[in-house]
């Protein structure tokens, strides 16, 4: 089992460095919600199917990360507090290339 | 009034399946949902989407899902109230429930069962200081009545289906539709983006892309937007701003009625029956949370199952019941129907 380092800033601007496995098929909404650093019900809210924003990140390091599928990009056209370097977490699956990553969770709508 | 025996809020697959195992135990069951049609996210979010969870079913679409539960329902007859929210709750003097939605329709029974999900769904807002101050004068995220826009200086924001629909509509009542969009591209069905496109060509649309709308402006109604276009910002005068952003759930009103919320959950005795803090209040599937909770349907379904044996103690308290097999007992519809394994016949050896 791999654990990657990834750095999650919250809603209240604190930086948490926790420990993802990179061996569980999570995605990056997952781990938020399993270290508990976004109140229950207010993100991933539609599952994680790209279909609801409550998991939209800043990427502030700079990873190159996966393309982001049509799903994913028709939904941040709809969503609100975009900026360039928005991301949907629930689309970015855990991933031994994340190591080191560095996010910031988008305000709560 | 309604009077049914359960009322359920919330129908969603959870809600739906409550019928089912409401009527084996010869109660009748109401559903109140804000959604126009039944089956919850499963209808409104993923219809199309496979679920791979639920026991016996390798593979099921959402909404195929949903029209199943439907016919399994049926032959108990349940009552809908579809396209309104439960907007209060009143407690009688005989422990029982008035519920009336947003729309003032009434309902009373015994016992309430809040399968509400993730909530009710509302229109998503967009994050613009004062718009909340222009709320119906002038600013509206539903589009209730299209004549209010008669002739009207009208600006859509959005770039989904919604918002593309209604301008294309709108184009032919009001004097000036302006569709405003953070992408250059829609997302929408093709003939929808093609129809803009073409009544933008005839200048009867103004699309200003990619611009967002920033802020509302007006004193005593709306009379102007403005509109950030790349650095720059500026005004646009209309008398209606409609943001058409899609819908998101809410708890909502519920949330006021008195229950114990735990993270933005209706929090329940799991080790009984679901029950919430008020009794004759029950909440399965999403919306409820105990210690180990998991947001599953065949999670909700089995919550649905045990609340409904309590539900049937509180309404009749001195009557003696135990769960019955449907391979033994059949199915017995209030519509007459009866659905029973057929006897085998059992034949001696000479």
């Amino acid at each position: 089992m791999t654990d990657i380092k990834i750095t999650i800033t919250d809603r209240d601007g604190v930086a948490h460095e926790i420990d993802a496995p990179t061996d569980m098929n999570m995605n990056l909404m997952e781990v938020v919600r399993s270290y508990e650093l976004a109140p229950e019900g207010t993100i991933g809210i539609c599952g994680g199917m790209a279909m609801c924003a409550s998991c939209q990140c800043y990427v502030e390091s700079d990873h190159v990360l996966p393309e982001m599928s049509d799903d994913e990009e028709a939904m941040l056209a709809e969503a609100f507090h975009v900026e360039d370097n928005s991301r949907l977490g629930c689309q970015l699956h855990i991933h031994p290339d994340m190591d080191g990553l560095r996010v910031t969770l988008a305000p709560e709508e | 009034m309604i009077k049914t025996d359960i009322l359920i809020i919330g129908a969603g697959p959870t809600g739906l399946f409550t019928v089912f195992e409401a009527g084996l135990l010869k109660l009748k069951c109401h559903l109140i949902d804000a959604l126009p049609q039944p089956g919850g996210q499963c209808s409104e979010i993923y219809p199309k989407k496979p679920i791979y969870d639920i026991p016996a079913f390798p593979e099921v679409l959402a909404g195929d899902l949903v029209d199943n539960l439907m016919k399994q329902i049926e032959p108990f007859q349940p009552g809908f109230t579809l396209g309104e929210r439960a907007q209060t709750i009143d407690k009688q003097e005989d422990g029982s429930f008035i519920v009336t939605t947003n729309k003032g329709t009434k309902h009373h029974a015994p016992v309430v069962a809040i399968a509400g999900g993730l909530g009710s769904f509302e229109p998503r807002k967009p994050p613009i200081p004062n718009i909340a101050s222009y709320e119906d004068i002038g600013v509206e995220y539903i589009i209730r009545d299209p004549e209010l826009y008669r002739d009207k200086n009208v600006i859509i924001a959005g770039g989904g289906d919604s918002a593309l629909d209604w301008s294309i509509f709108l184009a032919d009542v009001a004097s000036e539709v302006t569709l405003v969009h953070r992408r250059n591209e829609f997302r929408g069905a093709l003939d929808s983006v093609e129809k803009v496109q073409e009544l933008k060509n005839q200048g009867r649309i103004k699309l200003i892309t990619p611009a967002e709308v920033v802020d509302v402006l007006g004193d005593t109604h709306v009379n102007g937007v403005t509109i950030k276009q790349g650095e720059g910002t500026f005004n646009e005068p209309c008398d209606h701003f409609i943001p058409l952003f899609g819908l998101a759930p809410k708890l909502g009103p519920i949330g006021d009625w008195g229950l114990e919320i735990e993270k933005n959950a209706i929090k329940v005795d799991n080790s009984l029956d679901y029950q919430t803090n008020i009794p004759g209040i029950y909440a399965i599937g999403d919306v409820n949370t105990y210690p180990g909770k998991l947001k599953l349907i065949l999670c909700g379904f089995h919550e649905a199952t045990l609340m409904c044996q309590s539900a049937y103690q509180r309404i009749f308290p001195d009557k003696r019941y135990v769960m019955k097999y449907t391979t033994v007992g059949g199915v017995t519809g209030f519509d007459g129907t009866k659905k029973e394994a057929p006897k085998a016949v059992v034949k001696a050896i000479d």
